[in-house]
């Protein structure tokens, strides 16, 4: 366990000085100074390629920085740089996937760096959980050693990666994109619980793209850009658009989407749906140019009334109408003829095809227009075709070709934009589009959604961000609970309001 | 977040086989009486320890998250060298032919070990592969040929009981030492899965490959241990199948893989790792012992064995989906 020593507040428990690191030809770290104090979140945010990976792979000894790279640990400097001498001076990092072993228990997930090194020798089933036990007593958790870890939600099995973490002694806990996958209220206790270990005077290196959480959390923040470092700041010293801006280098637009795209034409309308345990008695309409929100925290409901307008989650009462007549989804191929587009939340899982190529899964929804005379695909069409949507969209790709896993997350989310709009759909909807994109691609994203809509398109856009609505959505309803409530004009609300109206602070009317 | 005792039973495969096992067994006695003898159900046991120490050496790989088929094999070149010492130099000790088979084991497994790790191609292809190849190179070099005249050792061995208890007819039974065996393995699995670091890691990489990378496990050195284990348990089976046969033919084990895999498998490990019990691997044999011996004991022709066995094996496998669906069961989306 790391012990409070005074003279820590002094020296930088973390500095990096003159780091550098080729790529081949990629200069992709170019003269970085970074430093963290102990005890104190520090922020890491840069947009995809700004050298965040790059960074945190060179203090967790995981790839060899060009020579003069020094890295310093509480005043000594690092010899040799390899993941193990990162481990022995106590940085440790919480995967994104969390790197735990779903099958054993709290205690060993926890204690299981005592396995390492050899042997036959014998399992200590006591200390195992005596040194759990500790742990979690010192850092006030309540959790079921014995429980297997796969059992546990996502944000006890973080909790679990932490603690075992701390169990080796952590100074420096660097966290990639914790939140990803937790609710509101999870993330609010990783929150808390990561300001007890500030306490304890451990340092966390935060890495996340939404930026409300870095404000919530961090005490400084260090913004990259292309490789080189724009500069480290004190939280409170910046706002949002001032952090967007250093990211980015340019003014984004800040403007609120506007709602002169929506018609009089309506495309979708719902009656009283309800599916019982997921949602009560939901009712909307939806027109021809609508960007229309959809807010609420995970687990309210959201996601389970767009799967059953896609047909993929029967409701058990209540109407759906299309253009006015009543419509029975049974499944996803009646939502795509009747011309619903849906794009997953999860894109990486539900909506590509990763090892398969670029213009594979352009037209996967989209076969019948790429066949030839008999009836059969034609290679021609279907490169034609994948041109077409990379160019359209603003694709970033070397070509149809390569496979999809090779875009980055934005150009990815653009291809299942694209492979959805190519279907001619009425009705498209969003789960979550600009989730864990940069800055940049945001924004990208945002422009070719609110195109979409001039064009005529109804679009229902999911998300549990509030500045994600904000950014696309003139008006939105909320979701709390399995109940819809709204639909609410966005143009005079900030993030705070909307917030505020997701929680139980203020009372909503259907 | 304690759950109640029942409520963790109910979550256990083997709750599920003892089950199956007392239906099964319920079904065969009434068609036969006989099946619930103690001289019927003892020799069950008797007839199955080869199989199920296989099962047992099998279990770890399984748990790691790899498997090998080519354990029958192995078994078949450690029992043909041990017979053909046995047999030239007169070797009159049991002892002393365990003491052949086993290392034969651990090194044929170790071969197992080094080309998966080393190839990373799937294992179940590569111990496919070295099945053939070990087989096919003993059959070719000694031509195939039985062995048989073992010293009378080895007919005493394979009398060797705890208890006699002589029937009405005349007819002795006991607790074979075969049975021994079997359960003297299954403890030593046990404790090693249970007890030891080298268990623990068994089950870690099987959770997560690349977490226990990551964590700075020896993934060789697992990989070693549990193809190791499965080849000196398969050596161990060899002289059990010797004994209880009294010759060595080449032909007699391979073939017999899918069986004990299924066994295994039934007995709630799963074939993408991380999970698995020897107290499950155990029920496993038992059941397709049981079945088997029913089918006899009900007349039927054997071909109904591999009916009933498959049947078996595909009601089993549902329940232990249906079960493990129930675990991680999502109350929101159900896709």
């Amino acid at each position: 366990m790391a012990t409070v020593q005074p003279e820590r507040e002094k020296a930088p428990v973390l500095s990096v000085r003159n780091a550098n690191k080729h790529y081949g030809g990629v200069h992709a770290l170019k003269d970085v100074e970074f430093e963290m104090a102990a005890g104190e979140v520090h922020c890491l945010v840069g947009e995809n390629g700004s050298g965040k990976s790059t960074l945190v792979k060179i203090i967790t000894g995981v790839v060899h920085p060009d020579h003069g790279t020094e890295v310093w640990v509480s005043g000594t400097k690092l010899t040799k740089l390899s993941p193990y001498a990162a481990l022995q001076h106590g940085i440790q990092v919480v995967h994104q996937d969390l790197s735990l072993f779903p099958n054993l228990s709290v205690a060993e997930n926890i204690a299981s760096h005592k396995y390492a090194g050899h042997g036959m020798k014998l399992v200590e089933w006591r200390k195992t959980n005596e040194v759990a036990q500790r742990v979690l007593d010192e850092l006030n958790l309540d959790l079921d050693l014995q429980k297997r870890v796969g059992e546990l939600s996502v944000a006890d099995q973080q909790l679990v990666a932490i603690c075992r973490s701390i169990a080796s002694e952590a100074l420096i806990l660097i966290m990639d994109e914790p939140t990803a996958a937790l609710t509101y209220f999870e993330t609010q206790q990783l929150f808390s619980f990561l300001r007890k270990l500030a306490e304890r005077q451990v340092s966390v290196l935060f890495i996340s793209h939404r930026l409300d959480e870095i404000f919530e959390i961090g005490n400084r923040l260090t913004v990259l850009r292309d490789g080189r470092r724009v500069g480290t700041y004190a939280i409170d010293e910046l706002d949002r658009e001032e952090v967007e801006r250093l990211m980015t280098g340019k003014e984004l637009a800040t403007g609120r989407p506007s709602d002169h795209t929506r018609t009089e034409t309506e495309i979708v309308r719902v009656e009283g749906l309800t599916r019982s345990g997921q949602y009560q008695d939901v009712r909307f309409e939806l027109r021809s140019g609508e960007i229309l929100g959809l807010i609420g925290p995970r687990g309210a409901g959201r996601t389970e009334v767009a799967l059953s307008l896609f047909g993929l989650n029967p409701p058990d009462a209540g109407t759906i109408y299309m253009e006015g007549a009543p419509v029975e989804l049974r499944n996803n191929r009646d939502a795509i003829r009747l011309g619903i587009g849906y794009l997953p939340e999860n894109r990486l899982r539900e909506g590509l095809v990763l090892e398969q190529s670029i213009e594979n899964n352009t037209v996967v929804t989209n076969l019948a227009q790429i066949l030839n005379r008999w009836s059969l695909i034609d290679p021609t069409k279907r490169t034609r075709f994948a041109e077409g949507v990379i160019q359209d969209f603003h694709i970033v790709a070397p070509g149809p070709k390569p496979p999809a896993r090779e875009l980055s997350g934005g150009n990815q989310q653009k291809l299942v934009l694209g492979k959805w709009v190519y279907t001619s759909p009425k009705c498209l909807i969003l789960d979550s589009p600009t989730n864990g994109v940069d800055v940049g691609a945001k924004e990208g994203i945002r422009r070719i959604i609110a195109r979409l809509a001039e064009d005529g398109l109804a679009i229902l856009l999911i998300s549990d961000e509030e500045s994600e609505i904000l950014a696309n959505c003139p008006r939105t309803l909320i979701m709390r609970e399995g109940k819809l409530y709204g639909p609410y004009d966005t143009t005079d609300l900030d993030e705070e309001q909307l917030r505020a109206m997701i929680r139980h602070e203020q009372e909503l009317t259907v | 977040m304690k759950t109640s005792v029942w409520h963790r039973l109910l979550k256990t495969t083997e709750f599920y086989l003892v089950l199956v096992i007392l239906l099964v067994g319920a079904l065969i006695s009434t068609l036969n009486p006989e099946f619930l003898s103690l001289e019927n159900l003892l020799n069950i046991l008797r007839r199955n320890a080869f199989l199920g120490v296989f099962a047992l050496g099998l279990l770890p790989v399984l748990i790691s998250g790899g498997i090998d088929v080519s354990f029958t094999a192995v078994a078949t070149v450690a029992q043909y060298i041990m017979a053909l010492i046995i047999t030239t130099y007169s070797v009159d000790s049991v002892l002393l032919a365990f003491l052949i088979p086993i290392p034969i084991g651990i090194l044929l497994g170790a071969i197992n070990a080094s080309i998966v790790s080393y190839t990373r191609v799937h294992p179940v292809i590569i111990t496919i592969a070295t099945l053939n190849a070990f087989h096919g190179l003993l059959v070719f070099i000694t031509g195939g040929t039985w062995i048989y005249g073992f010293p009378a050792s080895f007919a005493q061995f394979a009398r060797a009981r705890l208890f006699t208890i002589t029937t009405a007819a005349g007819r002795t039974y006991g607790v074979s030492v075969f049975i021994l065996i079997w359960l003297l393995t299954a403890v030593l699995t046990w404790f090693i899965l249970q007890h030891t670091r080298i268990g623990r890691k068994v089950f870690a990489i099987g959770g997560n490959l690349e977490a226990a990378r990551r964590s700075g496990f020896n993934i060789f050195g697992v990989h070693l241990f549990v193809y190791g284990f499965t080849g000196a348990l398969a050596g161990i089976a060899a002289v059990i199948h010797t004994a209880q046969n009294q010759m060595v033919e080449p032909n007699a084990l391979v073939g017999r893989e899918l069986a004990v895999v299924a066994a295994v498998i039934l007995g709630g490990a799963s074939i993408f790792g991380g999970k698995g019990t020897v107290l499950g691997t155990v029920l496993g044999v038992l059941l397709i012992g049981i079945i088997r011996n029913g089918v006899i004991l009900v007349g039927l022709s054997s071909y109904w064995h591999q009916v009933t066995f498959g049947f078996v094996i595909v009601v089993a496998a549902s329940i232990n989906a249906v079960q493990s669906q129930l675990r991680t069961r999502n109350p929101g989306i159900s896709l």
